[in-house]
């Protein structure tokens, strides 16, 4: 197996602001096509002891669709891999998968929601999702709301939102990776195309604390500090200007709290306690500190 | 209106801050006289446009303080207004 390419500082700080990381076109015709058979093999005996490769919840990624299976080749890409070591570990572990088929001219649409239930937690699983097929714009492809991943909400509980503005519809070349944070808002596609459209999708729960796992051999240049404040003084070639990406479907009010959740994630993922986007935190803090009377902790440290 | 002959169209807007005039942000369109109709383009910039265009206001999502200990927290989007129209059933 090639060396897993870990991801930057610069792609780590994208999933954080966004939500998602997207490597179109990533693996090669023959394995697409192997994978389209696997999975539709898996597809057809799902939930039968004939299923190939049939992994269980727990178990650890580097046991999970042994060779000569194509849905493990894709697994072990050097990429994928790579943002998957990244993001969660290499000693990841199996959530669940599932094979996602829409038929030409299927209509349906899910209803916009986030996978599984509500959670408060800051540590994150991800989703892989593999679409083996090129998809084309009236192909089904999922769509997903870009920087939603951070909010919290209850499963289709935000059904109610049809359109959200940025709002995107995956379409790109046949083996196309994309890797989903777990809280961001998607749904299923109708596909009035003419192409069957398979698409695979494997959760993976971290199971250690997810810090500095990723390439960090830019970190220092690219970190910052928590004086990184947009009206102050700032760098936005700096994590801080990376995690300032606004949606469109995000108001000033919304976006404001967007970077507080995003810092408290850079913090989870980088250790450093302190790290701030546009004093938010670090005001909020210090006014603590000073109401609690702890002295020694206040904005002119 | 007379429910035999008419049928009640509804459009939430979800908007960039508390005020009608805000910036449309989000939408959801649904059409009693035609279910299949939809609304795929954002319809209007700020939410007075769908006045001016002759929609009903008729609820507002209540402005209301964030609970204790989650007020950093965003969850779902805050700024819903939902607008009716009586068209004539198809």
């Amino acid at each position: 197996m090639a060396e897993p390419t870990l991801l930057t500082t610069s792609q780590m700080a994208e999933f954080v602001a966004r939500g998602f990381l997207e490597f179109p076109g990533l693996i090669e015709a023959d394995l697409n096509a192997a994978a389209v058979d696997e999975l539709d093999q898996i597809s057809a005996t799902w939930g039968s002891p004939e299923r190939p490769f049939a992994p269980s919840s727990g178990d650890p990624l580097d046991c999970i669709y042994p060779d000569p299976s194509a849905v493990g080749a894709v697994l072990r890409h050097r990429v994928v891999a790579g943002a998957i070591h990244s993001l969660v570990g290499h000693d990841a572990t199996f959530d669940h998968d599932f094979v996602h088929l829409r038929l030409p001219g299927d209509v349906f649409q899910q209803p916009l929601h986030a996978d599984a239930i509500i959670d408060t937690s800051t540590s994150f699983d991800i989703q892989v999702f593999y679409f083996p097929h090129e998809v084309a714009a009236d192909g089904g492809g999922t769509g997903f709301v870009p920087g939603t991943h951070l909010r919290q909400v209850h499963e289709t509980a935000v059904g109610r939102y049809q359109h959200l503005a940025g709002e995107r519809q995956w379409t790109g070349p046949a083996g196309s990776v994309v890797v989903f944070h777990q809280g961001l808002w998607h749904r299923g596609m109708p596909n009035p195309g003419a192409a069957r459209r398979l698409m695979y999708k494997i959760r993976l729960n971290p199971v250690r604390a997810q810090r500095r796992l990723w390439d960090t051999s830019d970190l220092a240049a690219l970190h910052g500090d928590h004086r990184d404040h947009i009206f102050a003084t700032f760098d936005m070639a700096s994590v801080a200007g990376m995690l300032r990406r606004r949606e469109r479907w995000m108001g000033e009010a919304d976006f404001r709290l967007e970077l507080v959740a995003r810092a408290r994630l850079w913090r989870y993922l980088t250790g450093d306690d302190r790290f701030d986007v546009d004093w938010y935190l670090t005001r909020i803090e210090s006014h603590a500190a000073i109401d609690h009377g702890d002295a020694t902790i206040g904005l002119a440290q | 209106m007379d429910p035999t002959t008419f049928r009640q169209q509804v459009l939430f807007l979800w908007l960039d801050h508390s005020g009608l005039d805000g910036r449309v942000v989000g939408w959801a369109f649904h059409d009693g006289a035609d279910l299949a109709n939809q609304c795929n383009e954002q319809p209007y910039a700020r939410g007075v446009d769908a006045l001016a265009d002759g929609w009903r206001l008729f609820q507002v999502s209540q402005l209301s303080a964030q609970p204790a200990g989650q007020e950093l927290q965003g969850s779902f989007l805050q700024h819903e207004f939902v607008f009716e129209r009586w068209v004539p059933r198809g």
